[in-house]
């Protein structure tokens, strides 16, 4: 049996948020250098602020400054931090008690070694040089041994407050398509359709999965499909997709090849769009350098009859 | 022991738009929520569970976005359940909070299912560019395209009925205040106008991308008793669900849809349903949809759904009213689109449907799909409480 293939996929976007009223007021105090809670109805003060009260779920718009300095009420030692956190270099995961607030809020600290850090231990906020309105205005926490500092009266109103922020998100995987589909790749390169037939209701699938999805079982016997087969239905795209690289319109079709009993998806390419139809019969065009068909191309044969391809829609 | 009779006593939708930015997602979900115990006349302490839906995560890129909104939904100290069928999802999330009540674990539960596709890109989240395939197509709308050929070719409808779903359901969203599009100068000229994107389905013939959350409470026989407005009563729920791809599968009338509608009628004692039901909320996307359900759902024989609409009858003021609220054409936050199905249904049977109120409604059809038309969600609603 071949290596079961393997190959990095990366999932990659930038998100928004709109932020909603209370979030606007905490990020843009941030921007100008001030920490804000929210006060809930029993007259605790949430730090980052929620928008709703956790106890009673009441709509919370009463925000009150907090200090910028406070107490660490637990921590982590981050041995080796990765792309996009705080710091480049080692640090400590704290939640940090701001004076004025109920509840701890998660940062990093700025600390030589994991031996000068612990819970109860002082520190304030270390502002980002240049600050934007996120969560990253603050810099960091640093250690501090002065008074608790005195927060400035501030109603939670900003001019040009951020209304929204981009949230990117990146998650790396490895991707395997497991044994089957390796399979069908490995004959790809050949040139050669295989499928895999069911042990049990005897279809043969193409792409093959390993299993049959209608019985549950697994499936290993090699069938060799096609190479022709049958356009069954189809559609005219004329929406150009982000990363996407064929030129539209194009037809792309349901085909069902000769031993399939199921379609499979491809593009059909050597005739006018407007040409293809249900029916058209179609053998593939490989290029050199590609896995897969580049796309189908009529035969010439007379078309299938409908009742021939109508199960394999 | 019998199960409890489970009511609809509070509905509740946001105003639905391309981007509320206006609000984030607690504030989305919460707009709906708290609508829902207003007209239910109940507080958060009234509540004793939460079950919440949405469509993918990838599509907001929230992992897990119920325990964020635990707050705003006042969860606290309460079970929240996440329900996740795809498309579907508005639609099971609420048989899930109904089956709580049916089964006597909890009185009164809320339900709630949104999705702020601004914040992310729902044909991105579709179309992951996934190692050793050929890319080759774009989102929900080239999936489904050739399936409404087949339906086309299968049926021998006249290639104008999607136009005809289309420009009913966008004149039916002019009538309710929280649909997302409200084309006023709308005509059917226009609809048959528009770029066609997937052969056949046109531009005018695909759902928009919407933010929007939709929520219900839902209670027992003793909730509905006090409740200040009458009840939507369920008269039967159902879910079924089959492969995205397999040997012999009917994408034009799936088999889960047939089987999960049988069982829906016969929980409600329905034997003829072009008959018995006064109304139908069903997940149409791509305009086409609606004649394909009809066959599916049992209101037409095979190959016939599209004679009903190209006759009126799924016309608001027509014999089988279809997607009086304007429908997912109308307003797709895809989370909570099935939900919205769902709640359309009960706002008939309660009679507070509003300016798309069909007259006399006593028994609703609320359905949803999701997935490669692979998970199917449905509730019948009745004015009256079922018998037994």
């Amino acid at each position: 049996m071949p290596d079961v293939l393997k190959a990095p996929l990366v999932v990659e976007f930038p998100f928004t948020r709109s932020l909603g009223p209370v979030q606007r007021a905490f990020f843009t105090g941030l921007r100008e250098g001030v920490v804000l809670g929210a006060r809930t109805t029993a007259g605790r003060v949430l730090v980052p602020p929620a928008e709703y009260d956790p106890d009673t779920a009441a709509e919370l718009h009463d925000l009150v400054p907090v200090a910028a300095t406070g107490t660490v009420t637990t921590w982590a030692w981050n041995h080796a931090p990765r792309t996009g956190q705080p710091l480049a270099r080692p640090f400590a995961w704290v939640l940090v008690r701001l004076d004025g607030a109920d509840t701890a809020l998660l940062h990093a600290l700025d600390a030589p070694g994991p031996d000068d850090v612990r819970t109860g231990m002082r520190v304030r906020v270390r502002w980002a040089a240049e600050r934007t309105g996120a969560i990253t205005d603050i810099a960091c926490f640093e250690p501090y041994d002065g008074p608790p500092e005195q927060p400035a009266a501030h109603t939670g109103e900003f001019e040009n407050p951020v209304t929204g922020i981009v949230a990117p998100a990146r998650l790396d995987y490895t991707y395997t398509p497991g044994r089957a589909q390796s399979d069908h790749l490995e004959s790809l390169a050949r040139r050669k359709i295989v499928g895999e037939r069911c042990p049990s209701c005897r279809k043969v699938y193409v792409p093959p999965r390993g299993a049959c999805p209608t019985c549950g079982v697994a499936t290993g016997e090699h069938v060799e499909v096609g190479p022709r087969g049958t356009v069954t239905t189809f559609c005219v795209v004329n929406i150009k997709a982000r990363n996407l690289d064929i030129e539209v319109p194009y037809v792309y079709a349901h085909i069902a090849l000769d031993g399939a009993d199921l379609a499979l998806h491809a593009r059909i390419g050597g005739i006018p769009y407007d040409h293809v139809r249900m029916g058209l019969r179609v053998e593939p065009v490989w290029t050199d350098g590609a896995r897969h068909p580049d796309h189908y191309r009529p035969t010439g044969e007379p078309d299938a009859d409908y009742d021939t391809y109508k199960e394999l829609l | 022991m019998s199960k409890e009779p489970v009511a609809v006593v509070g509905i509740g939708q946001s105003k639905h738009a391309a981007a509320r930015r206006d609000v984030s997602l607690a504030g989305l979900v919460r707009e709906a929520a708290q609508r829902a115990l207003d007209d239910a006349e109940l507080g958060w302490a009234d509540i004793e569970a939460v079950v919440i839906g949405k469509a993918p995560d990838f599509f907001e890129g929230v992992m897990m976005p119920e325990l964020y909104l635990a707050d705003a939904l006042g969860a606290a100290g309460k079970p929240v359940l996440r329900v996740h069928t795809a498309g579907s999802v508005g639609g099971s999330t609420a048989l899930v909070a109904a089956n709580l009540v049916a089964a006597r674990l909890h009185g009164t539960v809320l339900t709630v299912a949104f999705e702020k596709q601004s914040e992310s890109n729902a044909m991105w989240g579709l179309s992951l560019p996934i190692p050793f395939q050929q890319p080759l197509l774009a989102g929900a709308g080239g999936f489904f395209a050739p399936h409404v050929r087949a339906y086309m070719r299968r049926s021998g409808a006249p290639d104008t009925v999607g136009a005809l779903v289309a420009h009913k359901d966008r004149r039916n969203a002019l009538k309710n205040p929280y649909a997302h599009l409200h084309e006023h100068d709308i005509t059917l000229e226009k609809v048959m106008a528009a770029p066609m994107l997937w052969d056949p389905v046109r531009y005018s013939e695909t759902c928009p991308s919407s933010d929007g959350a939709c929520a219900m409470v839902l209670t027992g026989r003793a909730g509905a008793a006090r409740a200040p407005r009458p009840p939507a009563w369920l008269l039967g729920g159902a879910m079924r669900s089959e492969p995205t791809l397999f040997a012999g599968k009917d994408f034009v009338s799936p088999r889960a849809g047939r089987d999960c509608a049988a069982d829906v009628y016969r929980q409600a004692g329905i034997t003829d349903p072009r008959r018995d039901i006064d109304a139908v909320e069903m997940y149409v996307p791509f305009s086409w949809y609606e004649p394909m359900w009809l066959e599916n759902l049992g209101f037409a024989e095979e190959g016939e759904g599209w004679k009903l609409t190209e006759a009126g009858v799924t016309a608001l003021d027509g014999d089988l009213p279809v997607n009086m609220s304007g429908g997912v054409l109308s307003t797709n936050p895809i989370g909570a689109s099935g939900m919205l199905r769902f709640a359309e249904a009960a706002l008939q049977v309660r009679g507070q449907a509003g300016e798309h109120q069909v007259p006399g409604a006593r028994k609703a059809l609320g359905h949803a799909y999701g997935g490669g038309s692979q998970f199917f969600a449905m509730w019948l609603v009745g004015a009256e409480p079922p018998e037994r």
